[in-house]
């Protein structure tokens, strides 16, 4: 017998259903399918009730804390951005909107400018994914379509391998390994074969635009390959053997059944790395040459908003040159934050939140 | 056994009590920390109870600890401006240590020996005015070398430095159209060239790349057996760095009494002209008093006792004549 006080308390809308048998431990999902009848409350109630040593204080207790580490999280984004604008407010009231689109970078006489390094940073990531891309995406079609299924997980290992190796290891690799390959055969023969676009002028230094851009492709390979592998698979099986059953070859198959499927969370997969590509720092300064000047030729040396400002910080003389880095670094800030706010939503249109892809 | 573990860690906790241990923190300026490193070690063996810590952030990073009062003595390889000075919170001493010299290094292939280079060379070439190692400005000079036809690069730094500070101090003096054209600073507008972060980041660019000169410390060519140049002085001499010529530069020049003066391009016939000091900044009336007399110690045993360990590690020692004014300005003015 159940006494009277274990009942489940019945609200007065539902007066005129037939008592329901009572279970010794009424659940929440029992409390969902009543979800019109029975309110949240009366559920913890019912709870508290059968469940005595589970107090109210400490599920209340739980869920601060639990808000309180969600909240900290935006709270330390808000922080950054603030102290960000505050501590660029010395340039942002100098220079005002002059300051993106001004090419002198001069301390001494204290005129700043950040469009050399926007144009780095952006032609640096752009030849970066121009490079990464083809290479991405053949790496993940090989490793979802081609690849014998034993070699599968090697391949993608090594491939995933790419990425956990830290930036200045590559940076150091780039200065040893490539800028000489690039001066002594790569650049020599590139100037003499595509001279004529202009785009391959000056003297082979082996550190520049074109080393940076290359580095950062390496870097950015892993992280396109990855997404557009779980993009690849995502894609059900239907699709292609309907190709298939059409006629098609199977480079056709790839192209028209599995590629165009996947196309969105492949440029979503592309951007992410891109976001990746334009704050790479350490890789990036070691052989991309430090001259703070716009040159059209990929051979010439330049200059990114993340290295001009790990370059330069720590010996800032004035209040106006640092003040110009900290407007740089939130320049940075806002660009790669859109890029991945982009990202992420481009890549659960098609994936949805939970990961599922949505037929 | 746990309540002799307590036992033990209470004595240990005592004793570390007892010893009354001090530790002086400093920062600044990259191009001393070998002698300051060991100058402190050697010092912290003589006086066990005192511990220095010094951290190499640059010469800035010094400047504005000292201004902060965030640190108890500060680093600099370029004197503070009158503008650093005023704003400052803490009255400084500025006490010069060590000397270095910036050397023009150099990479030409086929060319191992010495290039003369008078200073209207070096401001063409760093105002990318000359561009060519086979220009006729440097076979004016250079009769007797085979100069071969390569392109110029310039390396220089790309982060702030006390070495562009003391090399770019040298340009401006001896070049109006450097002194127009970019000036005098820790960072500035470079007219051409690529950067290398740190003295050894141009000395491994400048190792690399042929046809490439930039100007580092004379210690980095020295370890690094990269070439290097004379440099034609104001007495008309051409001079290769090295301890003598650098502390030849100083002997000449007369010191202020705050000692912050540019020894770059000085009167004397065997002076090497792109010298300078490297200061410790030493507040005049510390906010702990303790720390003051130990630190006051520390950098007259460093003047008197340190100075013969200098030259080993490559750096110029003080002329007598300044390490004694400095002596006396220490003992007057530091309270």
């Amino acid at each position: 017998m159940i006494p009277d006080s274990e009942k489940p308390t019945n609200p007065p809308a539902s007066a005129e259903q037939t008592p329901k048998p009572v279970s010794a431990i009424p659940t929440l999902a029992q409390a969902a399918t009543e979800r019109k009848a029975v309110t949240r409350s009366a559920a913890l109630e019912r709870i508290r009730k059968t469940h005595p040593r589970s107090s109210g204080i400490q599920d209340t207790a739980f869920r601060v804390l639990i808000l309180f580490t969600a909240i900290s999280v935006f709270a330390i984004v808000a922080f950054i951005v603030d102290q960000l604008i505050s501590k660029s407010h010395p340039t942002l009231h100098a220079f005002g909107i002059r300051f993106f689109y001004n090419d002198e970078w001069d301390p001494v006489n204290g005129d700043f400018g950040a469009r050399p390094f926007i144009f780095g940073t952006l032609v640096s990531s752009f030849l970066a994914l121009l490079l990464a891309v083809p290479l991405s995406i053949g790496v993940a079609v090989y490793v979802t379509e081609m690849c014998p299924t034993r070699l599968r997980p090697v391949v993608s290992f090594l491939v995933e391998l790419l990425a956990a190796i830290p930036s200045v290891i590559y940076g150091l690799w780039a200065v040893f390994v490539l800028a000489p390959l690039l001066r002594d055969y790569i650049q020599p023969a590139l100037a003499k074969t595509l001279d004529w676009t202009g785009l391959f002028t000056g003297p082979p230094l082996g550190i520049g635009m074109l080393a940076a851009g290359i580095i950062l492709a390496i870097m950015v390979v892993p992280i396109i390959s990855s997404i557009t592998r779980e993009v690849l698979t995502a894609v059900p099986q239907n699709q292609r053997e309907a190709v298939l059953a059409l006629g098609a070859t199977r480079w056709e198959m790839i192209r028209m059944g599995v590629l165009r499927n996947a196309r969105i969370g492949i440029v979503g997969g592309i951007i992410l790395g891109l976001g990746r590509a334009l704050g790479e720092t350490m890789a990036v300064t070691m052989v991309i040459g430090n001259s703070n000047y716009i040159s059209k030729s990929l051979f010439a040396p330049g200059n990114t908003m993340a290295s001009v400002i790990a370059n330069e910080f720590s010996e800032a003389t004035g209040d106006l040159h640092l003040a110009a880095l900290v407007e740089i670094g939130l320049a940075l800030f806002l660009v790669t934050l859109i890029v991945n706010a982009l990202a992420r939503l481009l890549v659960w249109s098609i994936t949805g939140p939970t990961g599922r892809v949505r037929a | 056994m746990i309540r002799s573990l307590r036992v033990i860690l209470c004595i240990a906790a005592l004793t570390a009590c007892a010893l009354a241990q001090t530790t002086l923190n400093g920062a600044g300026a990259t191009f001393p920390y070998p002698i300051y490193s060991k100058w402190f070690a050697e010092y912290h063996n003589l006086h066990p109870e005192v511990q220095v810590n010094y951290q190499s952030i640059g010469s800035g990073g010094g400047i504005r600890q000292v201004q902060a009062g965030t640190v108890d003595f500060g680093a600099t390889d370029g004197p503070m401006s009158d503008e650093q000075i005023a704003a400052s919170k803490v009255k400084v001493l500025h006490v010069p240590t060590v000397l270095g010299a910036v050397v023009p290094a150099y990479n030409i292939p086929g060319v191992s020996q010495e290039v003369k280079l008078t200073p209207e060379i070096l401001a063409g070439i760093f105002l990318g005015k000359i561009t060519n190692w086979s220009d006729a400005a440097i076979s004016k000079v250079n009769p007797d070398i085979k100069l071969p036809n390569q392109n110029i690069t310039v390396v220089h730094r790309s982060d702030g430095s006390g070495t562009t500070y003391i090399f770019t101090d040298y340009l401006s003096k001896i070049s109006p159209d450097w002194q127009n054209a970019a000036g005098k600073g820790t960072s500035i507008k470079w007219p051409v060239g690529v950067g290398g972060k740190g003295n050894e980041g141009v000395a491994g660019m400048i190792r690399q790349l042929p046809g490439s000169i930039g100007y580092i410390e004379l210690i980095y060519a020295l370890q690094n057996n990269i070439n290097y140049g004379s440099v034609k002085n104001s007495s008309g001499q051409f001079v290769k760095a090295s301890l003598e010529s650098t502390t030849a530069a100083a002997a000449g020049v007369k010191m202020p009494a705050d000692f912050r003066v540019s020894i770059t391009n000085p009167p004397g016939k065997t002076a090497y002209p792109i010298a300078s000091f490297t200061w410790l900044l030493i507040p005049t009336s510390p906010a702990d008093k303790n720390k003051g007399k130990l630190l006051k110690d520390l950098v007259l045993w460093a003047l008197e006792s340190g100075e013969p360990m200098v030259s080993a590690l490559s750096y110029a020692p003080l002329p007598n004549e300044v390490a004694d004014k400095v002596k006396a300005a220490v003992n007057q003015q530091v309270k």
